[in-house]
């Protein structure tokens, strides 16, 4: 059942003050009703219930954490639960995937759901053209078979041990089939909450069904109004005035005034978004490995946990698994500043006094152009000499990054490891932001994957961590929070989400008026 | 009369030739911009086929000159063509994504709409309430109230909007909670909530505005006070008051109502700040959104009608300047 951390513990105030109270641990019975005023950055008057198209938070929340359903779901404290699938097992090699989906389940238009709206609402990625970015996790299904109305066979084109995790992916959202234009144009899902109104980057009125198989876990609110709020400012002063419940993206330079209003919690979670500095091993100097290790022991990693993240994020190791990842390697040994190892690092190198360029514009991640500034003092001891570019915010991800030889960059990091490294690490990815080539990770890359015994997984990932960490041509220095707000009206089970903002985007659902 | 007439149509056509020079600064502008619309969309996921794919959908393949004429010639027809980021992109998402194709018409209309409420909101306060302050410090020109009276409204339309802004939601909305700091008004409120929600944003373009039209009154007013019949009517025993209200005002009209369109004008184009402090779904919020998509079709269309508000809001005033002046309205 869900436990309370000690950490969710401190966060949530009302659970801390009942514990004071009683001296139990006790969990607040969830209870019914409300109508909960979200206010959300993220939103833009091109939004469209077209998961396919989904990129920020104030669609993702409304879609994936309301109105539709996916086939998984990444509960709060991270395992794998089925949403509109009920089971599923896989045959020995990863390769054929049996599920079994719920019965009973309808759409909001009445419409019964069964196996041909996973097969056509997950054929929409793969169709001729299609920008989505799930295309990949669908693209490596080889076929879809239906065996009854509640049974699909996938088979995959190769073993992946993860695949019942990417359908938990928020574009993988199931729609009606064909219904699927009346379905994108009206907002029908399978969701606890059905849409009343929807004005694309304005405002979104969501109401309860009145029964869902998730009754009795999830789905406390009678009503949701989402209200789009993309100015920090505004967000802040809402949720300051009582005029909304909660907000996300609290604004670090205000979090203090938010911190003594006595009717505001803050809320924060360390996840998978990480912010990177990927150099191109293929070119001089970056091809020696030497120059890489030195660069890594150049950086000063708490000063820029503390100055661009404001305390909002730790400390990272050179490799894209975060917290909110199955198999995340935490003891590893931890990169750190040490300007006299890099020193003689570059000197075994022959390359004593070198002087990069680094390429920065705020489109990579708020604060890039300052935390390449504060790279440059930090390897200035170390004897090197980083020139600062400051590129055009515009066209950023089309002329630098993937150009320059060093340059700065984030990641939003992904569900599951495989996922992660595929994207952006193994050999030949069009992403692979680095270059980077390592015949033992490619080869760990494709055994792990068709791995199903778990402690086996857990030891190819964790070496994979490492190859990043020491050999890796990415710069990793930190992972940035999530730092959301909600009213001190509100409460939830004490365990918060990590995969992604507002509680694993599932805050509409997971949370009640207490 | 028919002298009125012939400026009142010279006025006109002068009008739209300014619209039309102002149609060609706009389209090239807006193409300058750099980055385009196909980057801006597809972001970090670009790839050259499908910025080729999304740029030929759009017709941005096509010289610019060619691509003016038929925005030109849709604009004229009343057909501002549609907006590209709610576009049909059944060639590279897909099939269909359906709802139908959405217009730039459709989607600044109802924005539009709540513009020109908050303008006309602004304006009802702004307006007598200037008026009234310039009459009265011309009535008591170079008094403490007269002294006090400029030094406020020349302080607020001094400090930058959102400053404005939020020294109001300071006031009015957290340390006496007396009106909501979020205007997120929407379709189907009633007029009572939706003119409450709109005070705050109304307020703060009001303290911008006024401080124009108050020295205007003013200035105007002190002007006539030193022509002789203004002494004949003091002379003749008329109290101060109906010296201003009845000889010295309604001569004083013209510059006044000049300025009192400048600034109404400036109640349309000039809000795109105060709707994004206030979250007001107006039609600045959609065209900041326009720009930060590379949406052409929405930002030349706003662009136009910013335009279209000026340049009608001074004709109108032209013309009652003109009605309100009997010289000009008799000329010799």
């Amino acid at each position: 059942m869900v436990q309370i951390s000690r950490r969710s513990l401190l966060k949530t105030g009302a659970a801390a003050s009942v514990l004071a109270a009683t001296g139990l641990p006790l969990r607040a019975e969830a209870k019914r009703g409300g109508t909960l005023r979200l206010g959300l950055a993220g939103a833009n008057t091109s939004d469209t219930w077209d998961g396919r198209t989904h990129s920020d938070t104030y669609m993702i929340m409304c879609a994936f954490g309301a109105v539709f359903d996916c086939m998984t779901e990444v509960s709060a404290s991270g395992e794998l639960i089925g949403e509109l699938a009920e089971s599923w097992e896989a045959s020995a090699d990863a390769k054929t995937w049996t599920f079994k989906l719920r019965q009973g389940v309808t759409f909001h238009n009445g419409k019964a759901f069964g196996a041909d709206d996973v097969i056509e609402s997950l054929n929409m990625h793969t169709a001729e053209g299609s920008k989505s970015a799930a295309k990949p996790i669908v693209a490596a299904i080889s076929e879809i078979k239906k065996v009854s109305d509640h049974e699909v066979v996938f088979t995959l084109e190769s073993g992946n041990a993860d695949f019942p995790f990417l359908l938990a992916d928020y574009h993988l959202l199931m729609y009606p089939a064909g219904q699927i234009d009346e379905a994108i144009a009206k907002g029908i899902g399978t969701g606890m909450y059905k849409v009343e109104a929807f004005d694309p980057g304005v405002r979104t009125l969501l109401s309860r069904v009145d029964s869902h198989y998730k009754d009795g876990k999830a789905g406390w609110f009678d009503q949701i109004e989402v209200i789009a709020i993309n100015d920090a400012s505004a967000r802040m002063n809402a949720l300051m005035t009582g005029q909304v419940d909660a907000v996300n993206r609290v604004d670090y330079k205000t979090e203090a005034l938010l911190k003594a209003n006595p009717n505001v919690n803050i809320f924060e979670v360390t996840g998978n978004r990480h912010f990177t500095f990927p150099m191109l091993t293929a070119l001089d100097p970056f091809s020696n490995l030497k120059v890489r290790q030195a660069l890594k022991h150049a950086i000063n990693r708490e000063e820029m946990v503390q100055k661009i993240l404001l305390g909002h994020g730790s400390v990272a190791n050179d490799h894209p698994i975060g917290p909110a990842n199955q198999y995340y390697a935490a003891d590893l040994p931890q990169n750190s500043y040490d300007p006299d190892k890099a020193k003689a690092l570059l000197k075994e190198a022959g390359l004593e006094g070198l002087s990069v360029d680094l390429s920065a514009s705020s489109a990579a991640f708020a604060g890039a152009v300052d935390a390449a500034q504060l790279y440059q003092a930090s390897a200035k001891a170390a004897g090197v000499n980083i020139n600062v570019v400051q590129e055009p915010a515009d066209g950023y991800w089309s002329n630098v990054w993937l150009k320059k030889p060093w340059c700065a960059s984030y990641w939003s990091g992904r569900a599951t490891e495989d996922w992660m490294f595929s994207s952006a690490y193994a050999s030949g990815a069009p992403w692979n932001d680095t270059g980077w080539e390592n015949a033992r990770f490619q080869e760990l890359l494709l055994t792990a994957r068709a791995e199903l015994d778990s402690s086996k997984r857990r030891d190819m990932y964790t070496e994979m961590q490492m190859l990043c960490s020491t050999n890796g041509g990415s710069v990793i220095p930190m992972y940035a929070n999530y730092v959301d707000a909600h009213s001190t009206k509100l409460t939830n089970s004490g365990t918060i989400g990590n995969s992604f903002q507002m509680d694993g985007s599932r805050f509409i659902e997971r949370w009640w008026f207490a | 009369m028919s002298s009125v007439f012939r400026i009142i149509l010279q006025r006109i056509a002068l009008g739209v030739l300014t619209l039309f020079i102002v149609s060609i600064v706009i389209f090239t502008a807006v193409n300058m911009l750099p980055g385009d619309f196909a980057q801006a969309i597809l972001g970090q996921a670009a790839t050259p086929e499908a910025i080729a794919a999304i740029r030929q959908d759009l017709g941005l393949d096509q010289p610019p000159v060619s691509r003016y004429i038929t925005w030109l010639a849709g604009a004229v027809q009343g057909d501002l063509g549609s907006s590209f980021a709610q576009a049909n992109f059944a060639s590279f998402v897909g099939e269909s994504t359906g709802g139908g194709e959405v217009t730039v018409a459709t989607q600044i209309a109802p924005r539009f709409a709540n513009t020109m409420f908050l303008a006309g909101v602004t304006a009802c306060i702004a307006v007598p309430f200037s008026i009234f302050l310039g009459v009265l410090a011309a009535l008591y020109r170079n008094s403490a109230f007269d002294k006090a009276a400029n030094v406020f409204t020349l302080s607020s339309i001094s400090s930058p909007e959102f400053f404005l802004a939020y020294v109001l939601i300071l006031f009015l909305a957290v340390l006496n909670p007396v009106l909501p700091s979020l205007s997120n008004i929407y379709e189907g409120m009633g007029f009572g909530e939706r003119l409450q929600k709109t005070l705050l944003p109304a307020l703060t373009l009001t303290l911008v505005v006024t401080a124009h039209m108050m020295r205007m009154t003013r200035a105007a007013i002190i002007n006539l006070l030193a022509s002789p019949y203004i002494e004949m009517a003091r002379l003749k025993g008329i109290s101060p008051l109906r010296v201003i209200v009845r000889h010295a005002l309604p001569n004083a009209l013209a510059p006044i109502i000049n300025v009192v369109a400048l600034n109404l004008a400036y109640l349309i184009t000039g809000v795109v700040v105060v709707e994004v402090v206030f979250v007001y779904p107006g039609i600045g919020q959609l065209f900041v959104d326009g720009v930060k998509n590379r949406d052409i079709p929405l930002v030349q269309a706003c662009c136009l009608i910013f335009a279209a508000a000026y340049i009608l809001l001074n004709l109108t005033a032209d013309i009652m300047s003109l009605l309100s002046n009997p010289r000009l309205r008799h000329p010799k």
